[in-house]
C-alpha cells in the first residue's frame, strides 16, 4: 500500500516540475499563438547555470539565483531575436525555428560541457530525509513542491489583482482592444517571456538538484510531455495545464509500473494525451481563459 | 560511380519521398504533421517482417504501404476532430508512441531492431535505382495532384475548411485521402529503406526524423513540391558534406534551420518567386 502512496508522491513531484514548465509554454502560446519548444533549452539553461555558478561559488544558493537572472533574459532574448520577426507568418514558421533552436542549444551543450552532464560538487539536499506519516521524503521533493505552490499562487494573484495582470489577461483574449485601452502590448510579452523562462530555470535546476545531475538532453522529453501537457490543459489555460500537468505526473508515475513492459514512459504520457483528446478534443480545461 | 555515392543518392531518394509526401499532407491539404517518421518507420517495420519471414520483394513492400497508409488513415480521422496545434502536439505524441512501442516489442527486435532482412536481389546499385524511379514517380504524382481537381479540393481545405465545405467539398473526405495517400507513399520509402540497409532500429524512426522531414518543408516553401524537393536534396547532402566534422552534425543541423528559417521565412519557393520578380520588374 504505501508503495502506491510512495508512486502517488513521485507522480505529483513531477507534475508540480511540469508544472513550472508548462505555465511558460501556455502563456506564450496564449499571446502569440507559438509552440514553444526552445521553453526546453531554457529549462536546460537555467540548471546548467544554476550547476555551473554553484560549483563556481560553492553556495548552492548563488547558483539558483544566478539562474532565476540568467534565464529571464535568455527567454527574452529568444523572443525578440527569434520570434519577433517571425510574427507575420504562419505560427508553424516560428516553430520549426524554435525547434532548430532547442536542437542547437542541446548539441551546444553537449559540446562545451560535455555527454556525461554536470553534478553539483556538494549537495546535500536529496539525501536529506523527512518522515510524513511513514510516507519518506527528501528535501529536495519538498522544495518542488513548495516552489511550485508558491510561483503559481503568486502568478494567480499577479493576474487577478494587478494592474499590469489585469492588462495581461486583456492582451490575451485580444491584442487589438487590449492596445486601445492603452496596454503596451510589446511590453506584455517581453513579461511573459521573462516570468515563464524563470520558472521553467527554477523547474530545471531543481530536477538537476534532484537528481544531482545536468545532462545535455535533460530538455529535450520534457519539451515535449510540456507541449502535451498544455494540449491537455486546453492550449492557453492556466488553470487547466495545472491540472494536467498533476495529472499527468501521476499518470506517468502508476503507468511505468502496469504497463512499462510494453510502452516506455515517454509513450505513456502521450498515449495518454491521445486518449484524453479522442473523448475532449478541446482538452481537460476546455474554456477559452487565460 | 562508387557504393558510396549510391548510398547517398538512395538516402536523397528516400527524403524526396518523405519529404513530397508530407507536403502533399501538410502543404497542400493544411494539416500539420509532426510524425512522419512514425509512418516511414511502420513501412519500414511491415516490410522487414514480412521479408525476414521469406515474402518476395514486392508483397513485403506492398505490407509497408498498406500498414503505413491504414495508420495514417486512423491519425487521418483524429485530424477530423483535432485542428491546428491540437493536431500537432498529436502527431508529436504519435511520433514518441511509435518509438515508445516498438522499443518493448520482443516481436519486433525491441531495441535490436530487425535485421535478418534478405537482399532485395537488386543489387546496391539496383536498390538506389529502384528507390530513385519511386522517387521521381513521387514527385510526377505531386505535381498532377497538385493541377488537379482534387489539389483543388485540398488547397480548399487548407485555405479555410468551413468556406471549402459550404461550396460543397466533402473537407472530411479529402483531409482523409491526403492522410492516407502521403503516409501510404512513406511506407513504401520505409520499405525500401528496409531492403537498402537491410537492418533497421527504433531509433530511425524518432521524432529528430519527423523534425527534419518537417524542416524540408517548410525550408523547401510549404505547398510548393519542386522547393521541397530542393530543399531534401540540400539537407541530404550537407550533413554528408559536413561529414568531416560529424561531431558537430547536430549543433551545425539546428543552427542552420534557426538562421534559415529566421531569414528565408517562406523557404527556397519563396526565394525563388522573389527572384522571379525582380527579374520581371527589369
Amino acid at each position: 500500500m504505501s508503495y502506491y502512496i510512495d508512486l502517488a508522491f513521485t507522480g505529483l513531484v513531477y507534475g508540480c516540475m511540469y508544472a513550472m514548465m508548462a505555465v511558460g509554454l501556455t502563456l506564450v502560446y496564449g499571446l502569440l499563438r507559438i509552440l514553444h519548444i526552445a521553453h526546453a533549452a531554457v529549462y536546460a539553461f537555467g540548471a546548467y547555470v544554476a550547476v555551473i555558478v554553484a560549483n563556481g561559488t560553492g553556495n548552492i544558493g548563488v547558483g539558483f539565483l544566478a539562474a532565476l537572472i540568467a534565464a529571464p533574459l535568455f527567454g527574452m532574448a529568444i523572443y525578440r531575436l527569434l520570434y519577433q520577426p517571425l510574427l507575420e507568418y504562419p505560427p508553424y514558421v516560428a516553430m520549426i525555428a524554435s525547434i532548430g533552436l532547442l536542437v542547437f542549444m542541446e548539441d551546444g551543450f553537449r559540446i562545451a560541457f560535455g555527454e556525461q552532464g554536470l553534478t553539483f560538487a556538494h549537495n546535500p539536499y536529496p539525501t536529506r530525509l523527512y518522515d510524513f506519516a511513514g510516507l519518506t521524503v527528501n528535501s529536495v521533493q519538498v522544495a518542488i513542491i513548495l516552489c511550485a505552490t508558491v510561483c503559481l499562487t503568486l502568478l494567480a494573484l499577479f493576474t487577478s489583482r494587478t494592474r499590469i495582470g489585469v492588462g495581461w489577461r486583456a492582451t490575451v483574449s485580444d491584442p487589438r482592444i487590449a492596445t486601445s485601452f492603452g496596454v503596451d502590448v510589446v511590453k506584455v510579452r517581453y513579461l511573459i517571456f521573462a516570468i515563464g523562462s524563470a520558472l521553467a530555470a527554477l523547474g530545471g535546476a531543481l530536477i538537476g538538484l534532484l537528481n544531482n545531475f545536468v545532462e545535455p538532453t535533460m530538455g529535450f522529453v520534457v519539451s515535449y510531455k510540456a507541449l502535451a501537457i498544455i494540449v491537455l490543459g486546453g492550449l492557453g489555460s492556466l488553470r487547466g495545464t495545472l491540472v494536467a500537468s498533476l495529472v499527468l505526473g501521476v499518470v506517468e508515475s502508476y503507468g511505468t509500473i502496469f504497463i512499462g513492459h510494453f510502452l516506455d514512459r515517454d509513450a505513456i504520457a502521450f498515449l495518454f494525451l491521445i486518449a484524453v483528446l479522442i473523448v475532449r478534443p478541446r482538452g481537460l480545461g476546455g474554456v477559452k481563459a487565460a | 560511380m562508387s557504393a558510396y555515392a549510391f548510398s547517398v543518392l538512395a538516402i536523397m531518394g528516400i527524403n524526396i519521398m518523405l519529404a513530397v509526401s508530407l507536403n502533399m499532407i501538410t502543404g497542400f491539404c493544411g494539416q500539420f504533421s509532426l510524425g512522419h517518421a512514425a509512418f516511414y518507420g511502420s513501412g519500414a517495420y511491415a516490410a522487414a517482417y514480412f521479408a525476414a519471414a521469406g515474402a518476395p520483394v514486392v508483397l513485403a513492400l506492398f505490407a509497408g504501404i498498406v500498414v503505413a497508409g491504414l495508420l495514417g488513415l486512423v491519425v487521418g480521422f483524429a485530424s477530423l476532430r483535432l485542428r491546428d496545434d491540437f493536431l500537432a502536439v498529436t502527431t508529436i505524441g504519435v511520433s514518441f508512441l511509435f518509438v515508445g512501442f516498438v522499443r518493448k516489442q520482443a516481436w519486433l527486435g525491441a531495441e535490436m531492431g530487425i535485421s535478418r532482412i534478405p537482399p532485395s536481389g537488386l543489387g546496391s546499385e539496383g536498390n538506389a535505382l529502384l528507390i530513385l524511379a519511386c522517387a521521381l514517380a513521387t514527385i510526377a504524382f505531386s505535381l498532377y495532384v497538385n493541377r488537379s481537381w482534387m489539389g483543388f479540393a485540398f488547397h480548399a481545405v487548407s485555405d479555410d475548411e468551413n468556406t471549402a465545405r459550404t461550396i460543397g467539398i466533402p473537407a472530411s473526405a479529402y483531409k482523409l485521402v491526403a492522410f492516407t495517400l502521403g503516409t501510404a507513399i512513406a511506407g513504401l520509402a520505409g520499405g525500401l529503406y528496409a531492403y537498402f540497409t537491410q537492418f533497421i532500429v527504433p531509433d530511425s524512426f524518432g521524432f529528430i526524423v519527423s523534425v527534419t522531414l518537417m524542416a524540408m518543408v517548410v525550408i523547401g516553401g510549404t505547398g510548393s513540391t519542386l522547393g521541397v524537393v530542393a530543399a531534401a536534396i540540400i539537407l541530404t547532402l550537407l550533413p554528408e558534406a559536413f561529414r568531416f566534422i560529424n561531431d558537430y552534425r547536430l549543433l551545425i543541423f539546428g543552427g542552420l534551420l534557426v538562421l534559415v528559417v529566421r531569414f528565408a521565412p517562406e523557404g527556397i519557393a519563396g526565394l525563388g518567386r522573389a527572384v522571379l520578380r525582380m527579374g520581371r520588374r527589369r
